[in-house]
């Protein structure tokens, strides 16, 4: 292991895996990567354990990617210490920078799911109403499995961080960029995210006319006119609300952007981005809005929570539902 | 009686791990494998717009988001009662192979196949990719990363991004193929043909031609009689993407053939306090515990359970290379470690079915959206990689989801996944006696089904670090092993 170089780390808590293909993905980089940096800790990969890196002596790893939330003590406790061992922590794609589509369990508690999960799935064949538990006797012993928490937290929650790099999963031009960053030692200011200061319309190659809209389409009940912002046709993008970096590849298929790269520059949230956004464009270009019509343009946007903040409602000034006990 | 616990090193993390408890003697009394983490998609998906559902269920699993986006899009179509276009359902299926093409070479190469490739007693450190270039050459190696490479950019392409694609819609897809992106598919799905055959050639070589890892393919410990289950096409040829649900026997006899629409008739999940998994069963059977044979309903999927459960592949090479699998090992195949070699025949297959696809007159339409319809109830079934994934969905008038049940393809394996530990366990530790070989191979009994706990925990993705710690009846650590 070479003194001069980078000393890296890998880790994943709660998350799908598409970070990890994600870094996979910069394929031959990868060696780039190699050449500039030791791998210290990687669980995907490599076989270094808890127990080494709890060895390592306070800010041994230079950085730290992390990715996936935090939603078990475990997880909470890898954060901390992987906080406690690296000079730098990034939290790598939505689920550590916002809490991502998991996030949404933010809308019910630990038992809420586990009920419906264990006894109300149709599928369910469970007559004794069993549910899983911390501990469970057997006849050879006990079998513990850990609790999780009522509520998703991101990394930023949970521990102090450094940098984000947005995206579900981030995008593989972001990863080169940051790693070439980190190679030449020009990291922007703490706190900062690793991504152009521009939002997804920038990177569209649609076309605005600053047009009302009055209607709201669903994606499936309308096919979009070519070359139109997919938001003036009434569809719901949220590129308008959303840090670019991606390459605005979901509009490349035709699809709207729904959100995953986190708000844009200057915006608090995404929801509160979009929704402020929306507050302009909805509405009828010839006369002024009644409170009726507010409210009937309003009713057409269904389930507001899952639109708005899909990939953020813990990082959010919601952060999560209030449960009537 | 002693307590021997396989544990990832992330003991923090939350992922997979398995406890086996030794009798006085020293012998393997029991083994349990563990999944400790629930993310409860089923509820939270609750109130969602339903056009969203291929979205927000590619969450489950970043390895495996096409099959969910398509499992979705497909619950939609039936929930919005349209047919896609005929166009749309071959760019759907050439996406699929796509998605087969970079998941079978990221298990076989990255994850599973290093057992075999390096060896099962390698040294751990070399049990990985590396390892394997090593072994099978740089030059191999760089095909490796390429066409892996060429299954995501044919995912990409069609779907706006590989992981987490976005193309899908109730009826039909987002965006036609032009004839340029077509020319590039044909090019990389045409060079995955070759780079198939090339991986079978390294199996046969490296893998059958080693008697000693023959026999241990049909060793008694790594052999678990169950029944099999697959989705198939009208001759019964294996299909990923569409057709009947097909269950054989363990005799290989047909036992069951269902429309996925009624999958509720013949599959139930029983629950197990000390797991989060649930454990799926053939109802005409029933749940009695974990035990295999005719008598009771567990059953296996993936790339074993789907050419089990098939008259053969609809493709010529992979047809031939069908033949040869059960003319060497019989039929069916019970022999846990030949889903390694099921994956690389199903590689070939997906490959060849894409160059069919991409040349097909009608892949560049632009007819490829029909109007959905009221929305209603609806179930989707594709072959995921690791085994067949079930969405079915209730959708309100307006079309806000009110009811969603998921089976994810790994769950569908987790009995069989818990008794090929135990058996594994049971056939390879004696008298108390654990060593790393003999620990590789217990997880080697897991390692082929390439469970992707990512759909609850995500502990295949690499290599499980284990940490074993031996207890004796009174819970003295009497010995630790790592590695």
């Amino acid at each position: 292991m070479s003194k001069n170089k980078l000393k890296i780390a890998f880790y994943w808590a709660a998350s799908c895996g598409g970070c990890e293909i994600a870094v996979l993905d910069i394929n031959e980089k990868i060696l780039e990567v190699v050449q500039i940096a030791d791998i210290v800790f990687w669980p995907v990969a490599m076989d270094i354990k808890y127990k080494d890196v709890q060895a390592m002596e306070d800010k041994y790893i230079d950085i730290t990617f992390f990715n996936g939330s935090i939603r078990n003590s475990e997880q909470e406790e890898m954060a901390k210490l992987l906080r406690q061992k690296s000079k730098t922590l990034v939290a790598f794609g939505s689920c550590a920078h916002e809490g991502c589509v998991p996030g949404l369990a933010n809308l019910h508690d630990s038992k809420e799911i586990l009920d419906y999960v264990y006894t109300k799935e149709k599928s369910v064949v469970n007559p004794e109403g069993t549910i899983p538990q911390t501990e469970t006797q057997v006849k050879e012993g006990t079998l513990d499995i850990p609790r999780f928490y009522d509520t998703v937290k991101t990394l930023a929650q949970t521990v102090d961080v450094d940098y984000y790099i947005p995206g579900c999963p981030p995008p593989v031009k972001l990863i080169a960029e940051a790693v070439d960053a980190i190679a030449a030692g020009k990291l922007p200011p703490k706190g900062s995210v690793l991504a152009p200061l521009k939002a997804v319309c920038d990177e569209c190659p649609r076309k605005r006319e600053n047009k009302k809209i009055n209607k709201i389409y669903r994606v499936h009940e309308k096919v979009p006119e070519p070359e139109k912002c997919l938001l003036e046709q009434g569809i719901i993008c949220m590129g308008i609300a959303t840090r670019s970096g991606c390459g605005a590849q979901c509009l490349q298929v035709d699809m709207p952007c729904t959100g995953c790269q986190g708000p844009g520059p200057n915006m608090p949230e995404t929801g509160a981005g979009m929704i402020t956004a929306l507050a302009a464009i909805l509405g009828y270009d010839e006369k002024n809005l009644s409170p009726e019509d507010v409210e009937k343009l309003m009713s057409q946007i269904k389930d507001p929570v899952g639109t708005f903040y899909m990939y953020s409602l813990p990082a959010s000034i919601l952060r999560r539902k209030v449960m009537k006990k | 009686m002693k307590e021997i616990t396989i544990n990832p090193i992330t003991r923090l993390e939350g992922h997979g791990n398995i406890s086996i408890f030794l009798n006085d003697e020293g012998e393997v009394e029991n083994a349990y494998l563990k999944i400790p983490e629930l993310r409860g998609f089923e509820k939270f998906c609750e109130g969602r717009r339903a056009e969203i559902m291929p979205l927000l269920t590619t969450r489950i699993c970043g390895v495996c988001p096409v099959a969910h986006h398509f499992a979705s899009v497909k619950a939609l179509d039936a929930a919005f009662n349209v047919e896609p276009t005929s166009t749309a359902k071959k760019l759907r299926e050439l996406m699929y192979e796509g998605y087969i093409i970079y998941d079978h070479i990221l298990h076989f190469f990255y994850l599973g196949g290093p057992d075999f490739i390096v060896g099962p007693d390698a040294p751990p450190e070399k049990r990985n990719i590396l390892g394997v270039i090593e072994k099978a050459g740089l030059e191999i190696g760089k095909e490796v990363i390429k066409h892996r490479a060429y299954g995501q950019k044919i995912t990409a392409i069609l779907g706006g991004k590989a992981t987490h694609p976005v193309c899908g819609l109730p009826g039909g897809i987002s965006k036609a193929l032009s004839e340029e992106n077509r020319q590039e598919i044909e090019k990389m799905a045409t060079s995955s043909v070759e780079f198939a055959k090339l991986s079978l050639k390294l199996f046969h070589d490296i893998v059958l031609g080693n008697s000693g890892y023959v026999d241990l393919i049909k060793s008694d410990a790594y052999t678990i009689k169950t029944y099999y289950m697959g989705q198939v096409d009208e001759d019964n040829k294996v299909n990923f993407y569409d057709g009947k649900i097909r269950v054989v026997d363990p005799n290989g006899s047909e036992f069951l053939k269902f429309e996925p629409k009624d999958y509720l008739t013949h599959i139930g999940e029983h629950v197990e306090p000390w797991t989060y998994s649930k454990f799926p069963f053939l109802k005409k059977i029933g749940w009695k515990g974990l035990s295999y044979g005719a008598d009771n309903g567990v059953y296996r999927v993936g790339p074993l359970g789907r050419l089990n459960a098939s008259d053969g592949m609809a493709t010529p090479l992979a047809q031939a290379e069908f033949e040869v699998m059960y003319k060497t090992l019989g039929r069916p195949v019970h022999g846990t470690l030949a889903f390694h070699w099921a994956r690389l025949i199903e590689l070939l297959y997906a490959a060849e079915r894409a160059v069919e696809l991409v040349k097909d007159p009608e892949i560049t339409s632009t007819n490829i959206r029909n109007k959905p319809g009221e929305p209603g109830e609806g179930v989707g079934v594709v072959e995921a990689a690791r085994g067949t994934l079930y969405h079915h969905y209730v959708l309100d008038k307006d079309a806000l989801v009110k009811d969603v049940n998921l089976i994810v393809a790994t769950t569908n394996n987790y009995p069989a996944i818990c008794m090929s530990i135990r058996d594994a366990a049971k056939g390879l530790i004696h008298e108390g006696k654990v060593d790393q070989g003999v620990l590789n191979k217990v997880e080697m009994a897991f390692r082929a089904y390439d469970p992707c706990f990512a759909c609850a925990t995500h502990a295949a993705i690499g290599q499980m670090p284990l940490a074993v710690k031996v207890y004796d009846s009174q819970k003295n650590l009497l010995q630790t092993l790592q590695r």
